[in-house]
């Protein structure tokens, strides 16, 4: 301290303070937002959530009652959405690590168009979702074989279009893992005579199979909260029954929050509804990407 | 990675496994053409539109025509499907076989968004739905509509300015980027250079929690408390304005770039900070004049996917911007964005309508944006600032 008195001046210390201070303030003020965020939700929540919640119908209107729909319609939706997507993200990320020549101009397509994905907005999916899938694909699909249940939004065309949107947190994900797999294996693998994709489906993908399941959860988790790409695709607001099968609409969490919180005429009403629907959309989106946090931390120590 | 692999060893069913994989992979390719051509396609049906609503005006003298079918559906799902779309709109009308289609029988929409225009669905009788479509035959030039100040889509003359809309998307992304990058960067700073390991350890993680949160949720809290939190601060009243949406916005922002940037601050040779050290500079001096600005293209960049993020932001600005189209630079007025303008409307739109390809418009206009934002993050702020930092 002597000596660091005597080479700055009280005003350099002064600023000195200041610029950590400042650097400090900002990220106890972001901490104190997400904690105060969590906070809130969960006292206002918490008293409000029960078993009962989390398994009945809404009843009057969405006014009383539980989430059942919107949670089943949510579980559906991801579920389907993994199924359409994590293949196509697993078979890029394989691609892109194990056969792509860095400097090929497929490979960097391929990293752009991936990168690019990552970055349009999620309305731009939905337009897509009813563009292609409804209206494409959907009426294609109805024209070609006599039937009237695909033109129109539905689980089908929702969770394929947020398999679309979450393809590149599959393929950033999945890549990683493979990446991780030691060059070691593959060339031990490749020196007893086994061809490349042979080395691939027995070495390196059982290998990375943790990295394939921390892609697909943040996929679901990503996927689970999105709401914006599906507002046209096949959501509803209002739901009896559960889809009997993946042409018929759905509730889904996000969206039935976004429908308390703004559409219905009594909103105070039904506060404590929608802070203990915030609540299991948060706690479920949470336990997700924790449980990709600890695989991928595990993963990451072997 | 470099390829151990050798080209000789690879026998026919593998070849064609290899190349599966390879076609696999074209599919983002393919999604991103997709996403042009589709969300073009709906889009140019607006400048098409023209011959469309000129039709019904011709045909109106024969009024028992099933061709009159103003702002129902675009002629794209009839090229598709001729044969089922024909019954269905026939079979809407079973009592009244001479009438026209009316607007309010479409089954997907069953009800305007809008309705204070006076033009409810039940008040629309044949002659409105007329005088609507020739009203849209008359003044069929598209441009002066898009043209103007006024964003009132539902109506008998409806306008189609994007300009309220584009305002109030600068104004919320702006306020959300002056809020959330600076804290973002901050905080980024803090974590690479400040805090203890301890300390980092359960700060870093915390905030990247944020990230985590669907935009719903964060639209909700803006919506129930942040709101009413500006509202007695500051005694606005709106007490949903571009404001709110912008803090909103900025939660959205902060974790983007504190990630970004704390991995660009990270990434900076340790040498240059055990050099500036060594010179005798402070630990404060070396992180913002020695660590920061070498950081610099990818803060930038980390600034950038910020700003894509806030104005492709739509949740969060469908609930707590209060929505209103207004052309005022105003922070503590309400402003509707483009992305909500289209979340909100494009759920009661009549598919094919005019005003179906305006809300497609919109999304080019998003999707060319934040493909811009990409290239230039990609090509230029990736490759030329990071050669130009590291080769020094």
């Amino acid at each position: 301290m002597e000596l660091s008195s005597t080479h700055i001046s009280a005003y350099k210390r002064l600023v000195g303070f200041f610029a950590v201070f400042v650097a400090l303030t900002a990220a106890v003020a972001v901490l104190g937002v997400v904690l105060g965020m969590l906070g809130s939700f969960i006292a206002n929540g918490g008293t409000t959530l029960s078993w009962q919640f989390l398994t009945e119908f809404p009843r009057n209107s969405n006014t009383e009652g539980g989430i059942w729909p919107a949670l089943a319609g949510t579980t559906f939706l991801v579920l389907l959405m993994t199924i359409l997507g994590v293949p196509v993200g697993t078979a890029t990320a394989v691609y892109l690590t194990e056969f792509a020549k860095q400097d090929s101009w497929f490979a960097r397509s391929v990293r752009f168009a991936v990168n690019t994905l990552a970055g349009v907005p999620s309305i731009v999916f939905g337009l897509f979702g009813v563009g292609f899938f409804i209206q494409f694909m959907g009426d294609g699909i109805d024209s070609w074989l006599g039937t009237s249940s695909f033109g129109d939004g539905s689980l089908l065309w929702s969770s394929a279009t947020l398999a679309v949107l979450t393809l590149p947190v599959v393929i950033v994900s999945v890549e990683e893992a493979l990446r991780a797999v030691p060059r070691d294996l593959r060339e031990a693998s490749l020196a007893l005579g086994a061809t490349r994709w042979q080395t691939i489906t027995k070495v390196v993908i059982p290998n990375a199979v943790t990295g394939i399941l921390t892609g697909s959860i943040l996929a679901v988790g990503r996927g689970a909260g999105e709401v914006a790409a599906i507002l046209f695709v096949g959501v509803t607001y209002s739901s009896e029954v559960l889809p009997s099968n993946v042409t018929e609409k759905f509730m889904h969490l996000g969206y039935h929050l976004f429908v308390l919180s703004t559409q219905s005429p009594d909103v105070d009403k039904t506060l404590p509804l929608q802070y203990a629907t915030t609540l299991v959309l948060l706690g479920l989106t949470f336990l997700l990407n924790l449980s990709a946090i600890l695989i991928r931390s595990r993963l990451r120590k072997r | 990675m470099s390829h151990p692999f050798q080209r000789s060893n690879i026998r026919p069913g593998e070849w064609i496994a290899e190349w599966s994989i390879r076609l696999v992979a074209s599919v983002s390719i393919i999604v991103i053409f997709l996403i042009f051509v589709f969300v073009f396609r709906e889009a140019a049906t607006l400048f098409t539109a023209k011959s469309a609503t000129n039709a019904p005006a011709e045909v109106s003298a024969n009024p028992s025509s099933n061709d009159m079918k103003p702002d129902t559906y675009s002629e794209e799902p009839d090229v598709y499907n001729p044969e089922a779309e024909e019954p269905s709109t026939a079979s809407g009308e079973p009592g009244a076989p001479g009438q026209f289609i009316r607007l309010s029988k479409n089954p997907r929409y069953p009800h305007y968004y809008n309705p204070d225009t006076g033009l409810l669905p039940d008040d629309i009788d044949d002659e409105t739905a007329e005088e609507v479509a020739t009203a849209s035959g008359d003044s069929g030039d598209i441009l002066s509509r898009l043209s103007g100040d006024t964003w009132q889509p539902v109506g008998e003359t409806p306008k189609f300015s994007v300009l309220p809309l584009i305002t109030g998307t600068l104004k919320t992304t702006v306020i959300a980027i002056l809020i959330g990058a600076p804290l973002g960067i901050l905080a980024a700073l803090y974590v690479a250079f400040f805090a203890k390991p301890r300390v980092r350890e359960f700060v870093k993680p915390t905030i990247e929690l944020l990230a985590g949160f669907p935009s719903v949720v964060i639209g909700f809290f803006c919506l129930v408390t942040v709101a009413s939190f500006i509202q007695d601060i500051t005694g606005v009243s709106y007490r949903l304005n571009a404001m709110v949406g912008g803090i909103g916005l900025s939660l959205a922002v902060i974790p983007i770039v504190f990630s970004i940037a704390e991995d660009a601050l990270s990434a900076v040779p340790k040498t240059l900070q055990e050099a500036s050290l060594a010179l005798g500079s402070t630990e404060w001096q070396t992180a913002y004049r020695v660590m920061l600005p070498a950081a610099a293209p990818g803060v930038f960049a980390a600034v950038l996917l910020g700003i894509g993020r806030a104005f492709g932001e739509t949740m969060i600005a469908i609930m707590a911007t209060g929505n209103a189209p207004l052309t005022s630079l105003s922070p503590f007025e309400p402003a509707r964005t483009v992305a909500a303008t289209i979340g909100s409307e494009m759920g009661e739109v009549v598919w094919g309508s005019e005003h179906y390809g305006v809300l497609f418009f919109m999304g080019v206009m998003l999707f060319v944006f934040s493909f811009g934002l990409n290239a230039i993050t990609e090509l230029y702020v990736k490759k030329r600032l990071m050669k130009k930092f590291q080769g020094r």
